[in-house]
């Protein structure tokens, strides 16, 4: 019988097989950031234990990093302990890594990709979930925990249970304005925050094979929160050109075997999916969240929902505990909510193509008064890549305020935080309780969303900006 | 690790479904470099909360949380896990779990139990009817039991084996290191490396 992508790449990575046990999988990237490691390299320490491959061990820093005077020493002191403690623990166990100031800082998440080091058919693992991201490139990225992370620095390898695996199948175009954030967004809605429990997700079908690499990246990112591990994409012509030339990726002969290798990761004809979901791109439109969970969402269109509509006795008081915390009214226009806040940027949406299409909404016109814009860059990459095509002043141009890369309001665990009551609309991949700051709401978007969302003060697609003046220059 | 084989203790009811890991402990007390200390950041924002279920004088040193479903969603921080050993939990009962969560948990020592939610509802309202009500749960057996309930419930023999004899996963790999050694000689050499030559 035939395989699919995912089982081809787990079976070429079984170090060991026996049966009634987990297989042991051997990882080939291992990506560390500041905050899941410090338990483990401790360990390592306490065991005098080495790390098995720094060959295969890249660390950067990007939780935990200011935006703004980054020359400085950072404020707050537990943040700083934090990443000289990474510092000390890269220095001491010799791991390479890329710390903030450096060229090839940022969320750990961008700078894999674009170091070219997540590869089709590699596995792929960090402390961290969003690591499904790397699945964009049919590798197979799953996040980890702490003592998971102490399990691979020393051996290299993870025990693992064969996961399911769920193909999820998107035909027809995506509509003019709809984009990959609106995709998962609406997938996730569809299948539930447990949908994608035990599974790993394909993704396929014409309009996912449409897609650049950036936007299957930010449908990859959200698999977790559709509880999937990882998310996958065979790879294919558009994984091989973003690859090619970049920092790590194969040269001369090795280029050629790994592109053979690539391109036979796809799943078989006759392969059969655990489970699947059929989905019409064609009949997508802008989505948004409303709630406090990721699959609590809606199009831009609707209103925000009904508890009492909700059968499922769980879900209804998970509807009615997200209204009182978002401080919303069932059958409010969605387009109604007022923002305070909007954040650009993220693993899940602060890659350049991203910054684009917010930059392309935004220009000639001005954020709304009254609303604060943050654009954060995913890596300094990208922030330099950006200042080259002039983003950066189209963003301060419309009152935006143009950051240093990191995670950055995704999770807040810098100084960019929601106040309580605060309400964003934003570009990254959670909406729960506190996330962005205590007692701070937010809203899930698109990079177009958002930008629309500030220039007009409330949730509002570009489509909503041809009423409003014209840009005065052409689009970048 | 600690070896879990049998455990009894008293239980909080937690009807909440969806509780992600961010609620479990929140992204600031990430920045501890050590794994204990975080049980005051354990459900922080509810615990502001006077009627919490975890702030009511009869549930101080309970020791079983029993959870809505899906629980621990969300972020792969194992400081979730942590958070909950160190506040004096044992055992979570839940009727689903997050994968990482889960993973996470059984590595820790911290045994999850997945129970049908129809039982979930009778252990919740056990514990509301009297909180001195006592549930064990025996992972010899693979069995919850409460008064009026007794319920069978999965693990797999490997996690089943390891969280008895308090085993842990990296010397129990260490003893594939032929295994290990033989696969990278196999590797192609396309394959990326983070440093050069």
């Amino acid at each position: 019988m035939g395989r699919t992508l995912a089982e081809k790449v787990w079976d070429d990575h079984v170090v060991r097989r026996a049966e009634g046990e987990p297989d042991l999988l051997f990882i080939d990237l291992h990506l560390l950031h500041e905050v899941t490691s410090p338990q483990a390299f401790d360990g390592l320490r306490k065991a005098g234990r080495p790390v098995r491959r720094l060959d295969l061990t890249i660390a950067t820093e990007d939780h935990n990093t200011p935006t703004l005077d980054i020359d400085k020493p950072i404020a707050d002191p537990v943040s700083r302990a934090q990443l000289e403690t990474l510092r000390r623990n890269c220095a001491e166990f010799g791991v390479r890594l890329h710390p903030l100031g450096d060229v090839e800082q940022g969320v750990v998440h961008v700078v894999g990709p674009q170091l070219g080091l997540t590869q089709p058919g590699t596995t792929v693992v960090c402390g961290d979930s969003h690591t499904s991201t790397h699945g964009a490139f049919g590798a197979l990225a799953f996040g980890i925990g702490t003592s998971q992370v102490e399990h691979v620095l020393a051996t290299q390898t993870l025990p693992m249970t064969r996961p399911k695996t769920m193909a999820i199948t998107v035909d027809g175009e995506l509509p003019e304005g709809v984009t990959a954030k609106d995709l998962i967004l609406a997938i996730i809605a569809r299948i539930g925050t447990g949908g994608g429990q035990g599974y790993v997700l394909e993704y396929r079908g014409s309009a996912i094979e449409q897609l650049s690499m950036e936007a299957r990246m930010t449908i990859c990112n959200m698999s977790i929160e559709a509880g999937a591990r990882a998310g996958m994409i065979a790879p294919d012509q558009t994984t091989f050109d973003y690859l090619k030339g970049r920092p790590h990726a194969p040269e001369g002969e090795d280029w050629d075997a790994a592109v053979a290798y690539w391109k036979t990761l796809r799943t078989d004809e006759d392969a059969v999916f655990d489970a699947e979901v059929v989905i019409d791109a064609a009949r997508l439109a802008p989505f948004v969240t409303w709630g406090t969970n990721p699959g609590q969402g809606a199009p831009l269109s609707a209103s925000v929902p009904d508890p009492a509509s909700y059968e499922d006795a769980s879900e209804r008081l998970a509807a009615e505990n997200a209204l009182t915390y978002m401080g919303l009214t069932a059958g409010q226009p969605l387009r109604e909510i007022a923002v305070d806040t909007v954040f650009v940027g993220s693993c899940t949406n602060g890659r350049i193509e991203d910054l684009r299409s917010a930059a392309a909404v935004l220009d000639g016109r001005k954020v709304a008064d009254g609303v604060r814009m943050l654009v954060v860059p995913g890596s300094v990459r990208v922030a330099l890549q950006a200042v080259e095509e002039g983003l950066d002043k189209v963003f301060t141009g419309a009152g935006a305020e143009w950051r240093h890369a990191g995670c950055s309001m995704c999770l807040g665990m810098n100084p960019d935080q929601l106040a309580p009551g605060e309400r964003s609309a934003s570009t990254s991949n959670r909406n729960f309780e506190g996330r962005q700051g205590k007692g701070g709401r937010t809203h899930l978007v698109s990079p177009q969303v958002a930008a629309a969302t500030a220039v007009l003060g409330h949730l509002a697609s570009p489509a909503d900006l041809t009423e409003a003046a014209a840009p005065a220059t052409a689009g970048v | 690790m600690e070896a879990f084989t049998t455990h009894t203790g008293r239980a909080v009811p937690l009807r909440r479904s969806n509780v992600d890991t961010d609620q479990i402990i929140p992204a600031h007390w990430l920045k501890k470099v050590t794994r204990d200390g975080f049980e005051d950041g354990l459900f922080e924002a509810w615990r502001k909360d006077p009627e919490f279920v975890l702030n009511r004088p009869e549930r101080q040193g309970a020791t079983v949380l029993v959870a809505g479903p899906d629980f621990g969603t969300g972020s792969s921080r194992e400081h979730a896990v942590w958070a909950l050993q160190n506040f004096g939990f044992k055992t979570v009962v839940s009727s689903r779990f997050a994968d990482i969560f889960r993973g996470n948990s059984l590595k820790n020592g911290l045994l999850t139990v997945v129970l049908e939610q129809k039982t979930v509802d009778a252990l919740w309202e056990l514990t509301e009817a009297d909180p001195t009500v006592e549930v064990t749960v025996d992972l010899q057996r693979r069995e919850v039991r409460a008064p009026g309930v007794t319920a069978p419930f999965e693990l797999d023999e490997n996690s089943r084996w390891r969280l008895l004899n308090g085993l842990d996963d990296i010397s129990i790999t260490l003893r594939e290191e032929e295994h290990i050694a033989a696969y990278e000689v196999s590797r192609p050499s396309h394959k990326p490396r983070t440093l050069q030559g």
